[in-house]
């Protein structure tokens, strides 16, 4: 039989181990999260997850605060909306949180707490600039903005839990507090491999991708699934495109097989088609060895004819040919199909064997 | 793979021969490195000191290319003492006896002397994989680019179906592809010998369906070249035409000097790609492609997940989608072929002729794509192969096998192992993460790997300029003397021209497969100054 707790007054079954966050949420009750990381332990860091429990001493962190049988749990109480704003202003407080200059804008959990909380000027004192840690952007891939960091320890939990780098941990104490990398040590200096997980999992402005910057805000940007083109593991991202250009790439959350993660290559390693390099007309090579630009017409018949030439002269074996590992599998069976159907050859393979 | 991904960070324990996991499949690394940190064990079987051992129970630090002796010395381990799986073995398997006289002439101490790891260890790595059950093996590329790749692959499955261990969720034998959608041009039939789904093409049944289906009166029964005789085949004249497709031959092959002088020998050679690379210097008619993003498609991954591939953007200039390309070239030669898109290929034609992949159709894919085998529009699809030891061609086949050396074992002239692989930054000849802002400056020059005890004896410091050389050709490298690699061990990766291994490496096969030996030839390194 299953266990119930009372969730805003209601009875609603939970799976003993559970927090509150989850059972309430399954439940149907909204709870707001900033340190909150699925699949990590909860660290209860930000307190923005605070419900009423009763008998309770103090407001609890619905995230790190496991269920009982017959529980009392309110998530919408004016208390508890008092006590979440009151956090999200000393959120705002602790940094310079100026959302037309920072990259997160309209992706950025704080904001859109600051918007729901009607928040419009700040109640306390905003840190010194003098005492916020210079931004770090040292490595081409991550810009480091500690104006933006509220120190909800998602990006530690990411690299120690979920990818286990090991790299990015926390630093110092009290105000001094600061999320360090290798001793505090830039990132390319430490033992961070870019995978970027602490940029995908950042809920403000505090981690960003350098390469984004100026080419797209979420709401000019349309998500397209795809999958990476790099190893076998099959990742499944969103390419983050404006008008027709990849602005960034980031992990579909809960797809198999990669369940939000990416790697260097698959985060970062997207724009080499965008090179001015790529091949963009056929090519013909001269008497002289050199090059010349050909319609697609004429190239195509130099290939077909070639091909009859050869085939008529000396069989179709005279022809051989390696599909792409890297292309989709339509490409791979045209040109199967075009060596047994059309030149009429077995001699077709790829590089599995290499 | 005859698992899944989604199972490593569900598994016990797990066993890694031959794969540097966290540089060439870093995602998959992470689900392992969850599992261990959730209490699984872990066991990596490797000549290197890769990063995976941070998170290994036992580094099982094997000589190169002696696989085959150390899995036979365990097995040996696991008959003697009992350990092995009897009920499995008995039920689910044939050829045990054959199997156990083979591995009977492997005793620990044999193994030891060939793999250079203790006859203690190897006990106690037979008995830890006997202690949980089941136990997930991992390979990569360690196992297969040997002469004796083919053996090391039975090898691997022999250990699995001895421990019962095949057929299982967090079990089995797992190879994980090095591309994208290697697996996929496997299936789709880019194969010498098969169609696609694997039906063969000496089979007259098959090759009559695909020849209705094609419509075409007949289709070649014997079955083609593999790469490696194409390529030979270019200087004997025997191939006149060589149609190379996103392929940059003249860096990924052994022996590049060899390579070079193929592909200069072709009579016509059409390289159809999305760069200039060191290949198409060869060719006689370049054709620009669209690349990955400026396609829909599909890719399937090393778990046969089929996933969609979407369109962002357009090609460049007139860079034309590849299944476009071959249906010219088709029409051209006095076939139309029907399908006008990726979709309507896939749909119409691949879904249709591949028994296995009959129930994936793109309508299906707008998730997390479909594992085949799906025979019907209603199976969900095959998270894992051969369920609870049920072998799809009947009883798994236990395999008597023996070792052999590597073809270029090192002597007083060329003292040293060279191996190579891939690093984490790049991808192969760097086409594409060489053209991807940034990469190059996390990794921007390729090094010879040595250890401080090789750095001491030849006076090298980390740092300075080498000569690497073997029996086909010198490079000039940076040595970095690193802990990873033990003493008369090399390693170089492949990704960049000027001091690509493959001036180095040795262009012998295995016989079945053609796989080239990329993972063990004989060097030596001249200090320049």
């Amino acid at each position: 039989m299953s266990q119930t707790f009372i969730l805003n007054g209601i009875e609603t079954p939970f799976t003993p181990g559970q927090m509150i966050l989850d059972a309430a949420r399954n439940g149907g009750a909204e709870i707001p999260t900033l340190c909150y990381l699925k699949g990590a332990a909860p660290t209860g860091a930000c307190r923005i997850c605070c419900v009423e429990v009763k008998g309770a001493r103090s407001l609890m962190a619905a995230c790190s605060t496991p269920v009982t049988a017959g529980m009392e749990v309110t998530t919408n109480s004016e208390l508890v909306h008092r006590a979440r704003k009151m956090n999200v202003e000393f959120l705002l407080a602790s940094g310079k949180h100026n959302c037309l200059m920072c990259e997160a804008n309209g992706n950025c959990r704080l904001q859109d707490l600051a918007y729901f909380y009607k928040i419009t000027k700040l109640q306390f004192r905003e840190k010194d600039e003098k005492d916020i840690y210079p931004t770090e952007d040292q490595n081409p891939f991550i810009v480091r903005d500690f104006s933006r960091c509220i120190l909800c320890g998602r990006c530690v939990q990411a690299c120690n839990e979920v990818v286990v780098n090991r790299a990015i941990s926390q630093g110092y104490r009290g105000a001094e507090s600061k999320i360090v990398t290798g001793g505090d040590s830039p990132y390319n200096e430490s033992e961070c491999v870019f995978c970027g997980q602490c940029v995908e999992v950042c809920p403000v402005g505090a981690l960003t991708e350098k390469k984004a910057k100026g080419l797209g805000r979420p709401w000019e940007t349309q998500k397209i699934r795809t999958t990476c083109p790099y190893c076998g593991v099959g990742c499944q991202q969103w390419l983050h495109v404006k008008d027709g250009k990849i602005a960034k790439v980031t992990a579909v959350e809960d797809a198999q097989p990669n369940q939000g993660r990416l790697c260097v290559k698959g985060r970062f390693a997207y724009d080499f088609i965008y090179s001015e390099e790529r091949l963009k007309t056929p090519l013909i090579r001269e008497v002289d060895g050199a090059f010349r630009e050909a319609s697609w017409d004429e190239a195509l018949d130099l290939v077909a004819s070639k091909f009859k030439s050869i085939i008529s002269e000396h069989g179709p074996d005279a022809i051989a040919g390696v599909s792409c590992a890297r292309s989709i599998n339509e490409d791979s069976y045209q040109m199967q199909k075009l060596f047994r159907a059309v030149i009429g050859t077995n001699n077709i393979d790829h590089c599995a064997r290499t | 793979m005859t698992n899944s991904f989604a199972d490593f960070i569900k598994a016990k324990l797990i066993l890694m021969i031959g794969t540097n996991m966290s540089e060439a499949h870093p995602v998959a690394s992470t689900f392992v490195k969850d599992a261990v940190l959730g209490g699984a064990q872990l066991i990596v079987v490797d000549p290197r000191r890769t990063d995976m051992v941070d998170f290994a129970q036992m580094h099982v630090q094997i000589k190169v290319g002696s696989d085959v002796a150390l899995i036979n010395g365990i097995m040996n381990v696991l008959i003697e003492e009992n350990l092995y799986d009897k009920k499995y073995v008995e039920s689910c398997t044939v050829g045990f006896e054959d199997l156990k006289k083979k591995v009977m002439e492997y005793p620990p101490e044999r193994a030891a002397e060939i793999s250079g790891v203790s006859a203690d260890t190897i006990r106690t790595l037979a008995r830890r994989l006997a202690s949980v059950k089941p136990a997930m093996l991992m390979y990569t590329l360690g196992i297969t680019e040997h002469i004796c790749g083919v053996n090391n692959v039975m090898s691997c499955a022999n250990l699995q179906m001895l421990l019962g261990n095949v057929g299982f969720e967090c079990g089995g034998v797992n190879p994980l592809r090095g591309q994208n959608n290697v697996q996929g041009a496997c299936d789709m039939g880019a194969l010498p010998n098969v169609f696609p789904g694997y039906q063969r093409v000496d089979n007259a049944d098959a090759r009559a369906k695909f020849a209705k289906a094609w419509n075409v009166k007949s289709l070649p029964d014997k079955p083609g070249m593999m790469m490696p005789t194409m390529m030979e085949n270019l200087t004997t004249g025997k191939v006149k035409a060589f149609y190379v497709f996103g392929e940059n031959l003249a860096n990924t092959e052994p022996d590049i000097h060899h390579v070079e002088h193929c592909l200069q020998s072709a009579e016509f050679l059409v390289c159809q790609d999305i760069f200039p690379t060191e290949t198409t210097r060869f060719a006689h008619v370049i054709l620009p492609a669209a690349a990955w993003s400026e396609n829909d498609g599909t890719f399937t991954s090393s778990e046969r997940r089929v996933n969609r591939v979407r369109t962002a953007s357009v090609p460049p200039g007139q860079a034309k989608p590849n299944w476009w390309i071959f249906r010219e070239i088709a029409k051209r030669m006095g076939h139309q072929w029907a399908s006008n898109s990726a979709k309507e290929i896939w749909d119409q034609e691949v879904s249709v002729l591949a028994p296995s992949m009959a129930g994936i159709k793109y309508r299906r894919l707008e998730g997390d794509g479909i594992q085949w085998p799906a025979p019907t529009e209603e199976h969900c699809g095959t998270p894992t192969l051969h369920k609870d030891g049920k072998f799809t061609c009947g009883l798994g086949v236990l395999k008597p096998i023996d070792w052999i050396p590597p073809a270029e074992v090192p002597d007083k002239e060329y003292p040293l192992v060279l191996s190579t692989g891939r690093r984490l930054y790049h991808y192969h000849t760097r086409t594409q993460t060489g053209r991807s802002r940034g990469i190059n400056d996390l990794l921007g020059e390729e090094t010879a790997d040595i250890s401080a005890a090789d750095a001491r004896k030849l006076g090298v410091a980390d740092g300075e300029m080498i000569a690497v050389k073997s029996r086909r050709g010198e490079v000039k490298v940076k040595a970095r003397v690193t802990q990873q690699v033990p003493e008369g061990l090399v390693w170089m990766a492949f990704h960049f021209r000027d001091a690509c291994a493959n001036w180095l490496t040795n262009p012998v096969y295995d016989p079945i497969t053609q796989t080239a030996e990329y993972k063990a030839c004989a060097v030596r390194i001249d200090r320049l100054t």
